[in-house]
């Protein structure tokens, strides 16, 4: 502090002094380093303009349209309603029992930085050598050729998934947005313009990580100490950093992991709080406030439901798990009303996996939630219960303007299950990605096949 | 008749979730017009009755006679089933998995393994109990985990009932992992693990034959009583032991060796853990070796490449159900058809929770038989159809650790285990209404209702939260 303060007053002793004698020199302009240094490369696959008709259609923002009909042409959705007109040429599809929905977007998961096989080599997932890593991003830990996109899509309908560093860390890194398509490089599937995630922990697993280390975070104290200390480092990092982009001047050093919490202070990077307990939540919320950031989702927000108004109240979004508890002690107050009790409070609720199986699920899990909801008196329709798959999920990613709902305009990410998706027997029949059809069930050329997989027993076969 | 009765108590059981006023061991009880499946691998019959009396099942089925005094359940527009059995699980063992004090499923530090006995440390207090409970599972085949040894030790089958009496059967089997598990234990390869096998086998013979009192001067003395086989059930093998003698190249106590006696005999079942082709092959082979051994094969991921030779060996399967990711070396051909091709193979399938939330979320089991229902739709894969599904997680579990004769379905005699359920239980939106267990309805709340009925309101009151119970 004081040797900081000491360098301020002697570069301004030396700037008046010069004052004095010539012109002021002139301050070099600002230079505006790429924020975007790894930028998606990623194209959509043509795709043949399409209709379905005679089929039951959750929109994804709550609507339902039965014996509706969806018209897909150059990468987006035409048309939707009780008929579509379609194109000369254009595919049709009757959907007669069978029902159409937005593809289902993951906000947590990690495939590609704990690909399958989860031998160590692959373990990409946590820069577990320093509690605070936000210079770590999930992108350059994803190997594209997990086996486990593949599943994602054909057994899950996910279309879209936010890939997130783990929770070792009270600042994991940036997560990455990736459309579920496969690519050579991970550039090749990143969501265009979609913004960065920043994965935070609180609660047990930075302790239990670091605290054998005898390194601070070793409570949850030290969580939060050091999780302040870090955001009032970035403030200043900020300050110094918006001054010279304002003002010009000698370029300040970059600090990677710091312009990750700039960003976030900026509000250009949303947070994703990993964050179990009600209590904790509330004390990053108060964080959050102290240091001027949002907070977008908390993640695995198993007590939820017991501060859903203060979440609905602060517009922050849960992502939960239908019925995972008690694995460790802050989700030992899990309930199976936690989604709906989030939904029937107001606040934004969102089915996440957090795993390579249960992602092929999540309509399943979903399914699971809405009965339970409905038992304890939270009368949601199912395709109000989309939502919690799509809409909101795409809202949690920022990107809600282009994806996670069926309006015309936006990306045709679309799945057709052939029957209701909440139905335990139901299973994804075609999934088009920005109008593209990348999985038929009916067309065993349709089926992604990974670079790893390839010459392995068991190549293009169901999975 | 039956009828009349009937009617006079449908507005009482309006809700469902009320208890049977009598205590209903005693009760002669009949559950009518719900949609009924035996468990048996049958397709499910309409408007069809349970009776139970004494704790068994008297009868089940379509047009069954109801006893005149018996209290009558209405089960229409309900399903009934027998109770969910756990195919393989940790349950009871472990009541917070990480950083929450002791679990009880393995001892890394002990000096044991063939010899642990899992029953001491099932507690039916710890919340999984409960909140499986009212998710409809009755039973459970609980497996130790290994430690420092490829065996595990010994099994048990428990009870999900509400009570401190949770062991159906202790010792049921013996657990041993042989597949890439099994290999790093055995000191890092599976060749390893073989030859660890292999002498632990020799280990128990040699106990068993140098079994008789030794008589002064070394000399053996014969006792034709004494040298049949000396551990006749799981239970002896426990006692056993001060008399005998033993040879200086051993490995494993003698705690150890003596558990292992009765799996030599074939009185005790051996759950083997493999998970790829080869490693299922290699199995095969040492029921070839050892045909006395009693293996019931565990994982079996790429069950499906070998079905017909398993099906051939006649080893029954407890496998996970829907494994389709190579999660590592030994599962790169998995597929959810991997059950369904092993059935139409011929092979006797369980399913289990193998490593899958083993401690807690047994409950995923109907929803992964649902899953393998689902996959008949599916062009190229292999399902099974509905009444199979519901025996892989009722009938299947308990017959394959052979106590098919006792648990798992709706056959007369059977135990009262029976589940009504608010619609098709392999449908993940139905839930149990009714639970019995030996004939006695379970109580279905959980620490979790408990919660949810805390908070379903966040309104502010007159006093914290604390107080509301």
């Amino acid at each position: 502090m004081s040797v900081r303060f000491l360098a301020g007053a002697v570069a301004v002793a030396l700037l008046s002094g010069c004052a004095a004698l010539d012109p002021p020199a002139k301050k070099a302009a600002p230079v505006k380093f790429d924020r975007d240094p790894f930028a998606s490369t990623y194209q959509r696959y043509p795709g043949h303009p399409t209709v379905i008709r005679n089929v039951t259609i959750f929109d994804g923002e709550g609507g339902e349209i039965r014996g509706g009909a969806i018209l897909l042409a150059d990468g987006l959705i035409q048309a939707i309603g009780a008929n579509a007109d379609a194109p000369p040429g254009a595919m049709e599809i009757d959907g007669t029992g069978k029902y159409v929905t937005p593809g289902i977007i993951d906000v947590h998961s990690h495939l590609g930085n704990y690909p399958s096989p989860a031998v160590p080599a692959h373990s990409d997932g946590n820069e577990a050598t320093s509690p605070a890593r936000p210079e770590a991003w999930a992108e350059h830990g994803v190997w594209p050729q997990d086996p486990g996109f593949s599943r994602a899509l054909t057994n899950g309908g996910v279309t879209t998934m936010q890939i997130l560093p783990g929770s070792a860390n009270l600042f994991g890194g940036r997560g990455v947005t990736l459309k579920n398509v496969p690519a050579r490089t991970v550039q090749g599937m990143k969501f265009p313009g979609a913004p960065y995630g920043l994965k935070m922990a609180c609660g047990e697993n930075p302790k239990r990580v670091y605290g054998p280390r005898n390194t601070m975070p070793q409570t949850r104290m030290g969580n939060i100490a050091s999780v302040r200390q870090t955001w009032a480092k970035a403030a200043a990092y900020k300050r110094k950093w918006d001054r010279y982009e304002r003002d010009g001047g000698d370029m300040p050093e970059r600090d990677i992991a710091m312009d990750t919490l700039r960003g976030v202070l900026a509000g250009e990077i949303i947070v994703h709080n990993h964050c179990y307990r009600a209590d904790e939540m509330a004390i990053m919320i108060d964080v959050a406030r102290e240091f001027g950031y949002r907070i977008g989702t908390f993640h695995h927000a198993v007590e939820s439901y017991k501060i859903a108004d203060l979440l609905a109240a602060n517009g922050i979004c849960s992502a939960m798990w239908a019925d995972w508890y008690g694995f460790k002690m802050e989700a030992y107050d899990a309930i199976k009303e936690n989604i709906p009790f989030v939904d029937r409070a107001g606040a934004c609720a969102i089915v996440h996996s957090d795993d390579p199986n249960g992602i092929q699920r999540l309509n399943q899990e979903a399914a699971k939630a809405l009965a339970d909801g409905r038992r304890a008196g939270h009368a949601v329709t199912d395709a109000s219960a989309w939502r919690w798959l799509s809409f909101n999920p795409a809202r949690s990613l920022g990107i809600a303007d282009r994806t996670g709902s069926l309006r015309p305009g936006k990306m045709a990410d679309v799945v057709l299950w052939n029957m209701n998706p909440f139905s335990t027997y139901a299973r994804p029949e075609k999934v088009w990605i920005d109008g593209a059809l990348l999985y038929d069930m009916h067309n065993p050329r349709l089926r992604p096949v990974s670079d790893f997989e390839l010459g392995q027993p068991g190549e293009g076969d169901v999975k | 008749m039956a009828i009349k009765r009937l009617c006079s108590w449908i507005p009482a059981f309006a809700g469902m979730t009320m208890m049977l006023v009598a205590p209903a061991a005693a009760q002669t009880i009949a559950i009518v017009g719900g949609t009924v499946a035996l468990g048996d691998g049958s397709e499910p019959i309409r408007n069809g009755t349970v009776i139970i009396r004494g704790g068994r099942i008297v009868d089940a089925g379509y047009q069954i006679g109801v006893p005149a005094n018996a209290t009558i359940v209405d089960a229409r527009g309900k399903w009934v089933s027998p109770g969910l059995v756990a195919g393989f699980s940790r349950l009871g063992l472990s009541e917070i998995d990480l950083s929450g004090g002791i679990r009880d499923d393995r001892a890394q530090n002990g000096p044991f393994s063939a010899a642990i006995d899992v029953a001491p440390g099932i507690n039916p207090h710890y919340t999984t109990i409960a909140i499986n409970r009212a998710d409809g599972i009755t039973r459970a085949i609980v497996a130790p985990n290994t430690a420092r040894n490829i065996f595990a030790g010994q099994g048990a089958m428990i009870d999900l009932g509400a009570d401190l009496d949770p062991i159906t059967r202790a010792r049921l089997f013996q657990f041993v992992e042989l597949g890439e598990s099994g290999g790093e234990t055995a000191g890092g390869s599976r060749p390893s693990a073989h030859v660890l096998f292999r002498n632990a086998l020799r280990e128990a013979a040699e106990l068993q034959r140098f079994a008789t009192p030794i008589a002064g001067g070394g000399q053996r003395r014969e006792d034709p009583v004494r040298d049949r086989p000396i551990i006749r059930n799981p239970n002896e093998s426990r006692e056993y032991g001060p008399d005998a003698r033993r040879s200086d190249d051993v490995l494993l106590t003698r705690f150890d060796a003596a558990a292992l006696v009765p799996v030599l005999q074939g009185r005790q079942h051996l759950l083997v853990r493999v998970e790829n082709a080869r490693d299922i092959l290699n199995v095969i082979d040492i029921k070839r070796e050892y045909p006395s051994l009693r293996i019931v094969l565990v994982g079996v991921t790429e069950g499906w490449m070998v079905a017909d030779r398993i099906a051939a060996a006649r080893i029954p399967v407890i496998a996970s159900a829907v494994n389709d990711l190579p999660a590592s070396f030994e599962m790169i051909a998995a597929t959810q058809s991997n059950v369904g091709r092993m059935r139409a193979a011929g092979v006797q399938v369980a399913i289990g929770m193998v490593d899958d939330d083993d401690t807690r979320n047994l409950f995923n089991q109907r929803q992964y038989a649902g899953n393998l229902v689902a996959l008949a739709n599916v062009p190229g894969a292999t399902g099974v159809s509905w009444g199979e599904a519901l025996a892989m997680i009722t009938s299947r579990p308990a017959e394959v650790v052979g106590m098919g004769g006792e648990i798992g379905s709706l056959a007369s005699g059977r135990r009262a285990d029976v589940v009504i359920w608010s619609d098709d239980p392999l449908q993940v939106t139905s839930n149990a209404e009714m639970v019995f267990i030996d004939g006695v309805q379970q109580p279905l709340d959980t620490r979790q209702t408990r919660l949810r009925d805390r908070y379903r309101d966040l309104s502010r009151d007159v006093l914290p939260e604390a107080y509301r119970r």
